[in-house]
């Protein structure tokens, strides 16, 4: 199991890189597919398959495909040099905070004494889920459900544009 | 053989957690285009959901973690939506889709194109 | 475990690679490369026959003869000389396409229309992935099948590509919703979303087409819709756009789009069989299987009958259909499902 976590996690560090690295916005657009692909793929291999096929209908099925919409609709030039990026000073500035982040994030992982957990019990099964979903989150289930039809009806009428006729 | 048979720890699915979220971090300094940087927004919401369902499957194993992904994963889709429709509308009024760009309301002490 | 025909096959099997390895985790291993390359056979067999059957079928219903000249009087080898003709096409690249992403488009269509097979119970016991989330594993996996056109459709560096890419996402993104709630009655029927609880929930010739009758029709209009095929094919509409994301594309290439598309038109025709008829489910005089590619097959039938009968419809009637007719209806099933089996107490 440990081999499949570290193909997986190659395959969503590939991506991750790819997206903030490629010059071509839509290239970044499909290697974020590729990194929302190797998270389900460890969603599954961490035994919770419902989360893995929520993962890959949201993100890589719904998501993907509005953000490579979005870029359709608002270039349509060359694809090329779409992907404009700040200067190399700021980049460097970029990646130096982003790394510091990524050493103060381990070195908390590395110690904080963390017990062994345990994987291998049993899958969530999605009816266990479904039951917490309406009984013990019932309320942010409910608000959920609000605003998703919220962001639906504003990005319909912020798209489509409610003023013109 | 270990590698085959031993199921994963805590610490590499944090790693990888933090490794995500800090390239999407990069990104998200680096980027000027507004669809690139929620992009890397939507990576770094993906990093912390990485994180929830490891420690339910570890640790909790009730699949309370898993709903709070859920959860995450329905406001990141909503954020993406809305995020891309007023994407669209700057690019409708503006021509531009930088994000540097959309600063009709500040001073025009330096102004650059 | 009920065992059938297939399971006891898949168990002998096991027992002589076992025999011969003494390694159990091998055997299994074996025993799941056997049942993928199975089916890859079944695909490419589907691919095949359905291409000699699609011209027959419309012979048939336009008084015509149909393949009658390459193998005999019934033109049998007809399928075997499209092949060559396709493999012996001149691969071309259009100038200024984006090369990587043209080259993986038909490749990557392929992959889930290939994936979703590992899913269908072809015998009681006989399923490659046997997942407690099945149903909606599979649609999650099928609807992968969405990017690859895309893909295909802005890499070709083509208007008529372009168009063709974005009807693609607009038609599939619109049914895929009625599809899934359509199934929605049966799972709250079943309590499962194993494929063969579902199945074995329709025992006794309780089929849910008698139960879910509007549920049937809502999924097969959306499943025809899913596979692009006419009166839905307006991706490829070649009075409009020429072949939409295929337009670029030509042999082996080409051959690609052709299987991942038959492949599907065999999945729409399963997952119809699996849901609502009964699935590998029928007297005994038959095994399992039989019973189960039969109903396949007639389901096929029909999705073509549909192609050869029906005209093409237009862009925006078919997405204003799927929203407001399709759509509420298949949220109208679900609500009177919940509504009579609170009635009959079965909650």
């Amino acid at each position: 199991m440990q081999l499949l976590f570290y193909v997986f996690a190659l395959v969503t560090i590939v991506g991750a890189l790819g997206m903030v690295l490629s010059h071509n916005i839509v290239h970044s657009a499909f290697y974020l597919v590729l990194s929302f692909i190797g998270l389900a793929l460890i969603y599954f291999s961490l035994s919770a398959p419902f989360l893995g096929a929520v993962q890959l209908m949201v993100y890589s099925g719904a998501v993907a495909i509005l953000v490579i919409m979005a870029i359709m609709m608002v270039r349509r030039t060359d694809m090329t040099v779409s992907n404009p990026t700040q200067s190399l000073i700021k980049r460097f500035v970029g990646a130096g905070t982003a790394a510091l982040f990524f050493v103060l994030m381990g070195l908390s992982i590395v110690l904080t004494p963390l017990g062994g957990g345990d994987a291998a019990l049993p899958a969530t099964e999605a009816a266990d889920l479904a039951g917490l979903l309406l009984s013990r989150f019932a309320l942010p289930f409910e608000l959920i459900a609000l605003l998703l039809l919220a962001a639906m009806l504003g990005a319909l009428l912020l798209a489509r544009g409610g003023d013109e006729s | 053989m270990s590698l085959l048979f031993d199921s994963v720890g805590v610490q590499e699915i944090l790693a990888l957690s933090a490794l995500l979220f800090s390239i999407g971090l990069y990104g998200l300094f680096t980027r000027r285009g507004i669809i690139a940087i929620l992009m890397c927004v939507e990576l770094m919401l993906n990093a912390v959901n990485l994180n929830l369902i490891g420690f339910d499957r570890l640790y909790v194993h009730d699949g309370s973690g898993q709903v709070m992904a859920l959860f995450s994963i329905a406001v990141a889709a909503a954020e993406i939506a809305v995020g891309l429709a007023l994407t669209i509308r700057l690019f409708r009024l503006r021509f531009t889709t930088n994000a540097d760009e959309a600063d009709t309301i500040r001073e025009f002490k330096d102004f650059r194109n | 475990m009920e065992t059938s025909f297939l399971s006891g096959l898949a168990l002998w099997l096991r027992g002589e690679i076992y025999g011969v390895t003494g390694i159990p985790v091998l055997s299994d291993l074996a025993l799941d490369v056997i049942g993928i390359a199975l089916l890859l056979g079944i695909i490419s067999m589907a691919a095949i026959v359905f291409t000699y059957a699609e011209r027959k079928v419309c012979a048939f219903m336009q008084v015509r003869l149909g393949p009658n000249r390459v193998g005999g009087r019934f033109g049998l080898l007809q399928p075997v000389a499209d092949m060559l003709k396709l493999m012996s096409k001149e691969d071309i690249m259009p100038e200024g396409a984006d090369k990587v992403l043209w080259a993986l488009s038909p490749a990557l269509l392929f992959v889930p229309a290939a994936l979703v097979y590992a899913f269908f119970p072809f015998d009681a016991g006989a399923v490659l992935a046997d997942v407690n989330v099945g149903v909606f594993l599979l649609f999650a996996i099928s609807g992968q099948a969405v990017l690859p056109f895309l893909m295909g459709g802005y890499a070709s560096n083509n208007k008529y590509s372009m168009v063709g890419g974005f009807r693609v996402v607009s038609q599939m993104i619109s049914y895929e919703a009625p599809l899934l709630f359509s199934l929605l009655g049966i799972l709250m029927l079943t309590g499962s979303m194993r494929l063969e609880d579902i199945v074995e929930a329709q025992a006794g010739g309780l089929w849910f087409v008698f139960l879910q009758p509007l549920a049937f029709v809502i999924f097969l209009i959306s499943a025809v819709a899913e596979t692009n095929r006419t009166p839905f094919d307006l991706v490829e509409g070649e009075s409009e756009i020429i072949a939409g994301p295929f337009t670029e594309y030509s042999g082996m290439r080409w051959a690609l789009f052709f299987l991942a598309e038959y492949a599907n038109l065999l999945t729409a025709a399963i997952l119809a069989t699996t849901f609502f008829l009964g699935g590998y489910l029928g007297p005994d005089f038959l095994p399992g299987f039989a019973w189960f590619f039969l109903k396949a097959v007639l389901m096929v039938f029909l999705i073509m009958w549909f192609r050869w009968t029906f005209p093409r419809t237009r862009v925006d009637q078919i997405l204003s259909f799927g929203w407001k007719a399709m759509l509420p209806l298949s949220i109208l099933n679900v609500f009177l499902t919940g509504v009579v089996m609170c009635a009959l107490g079965l909650v």
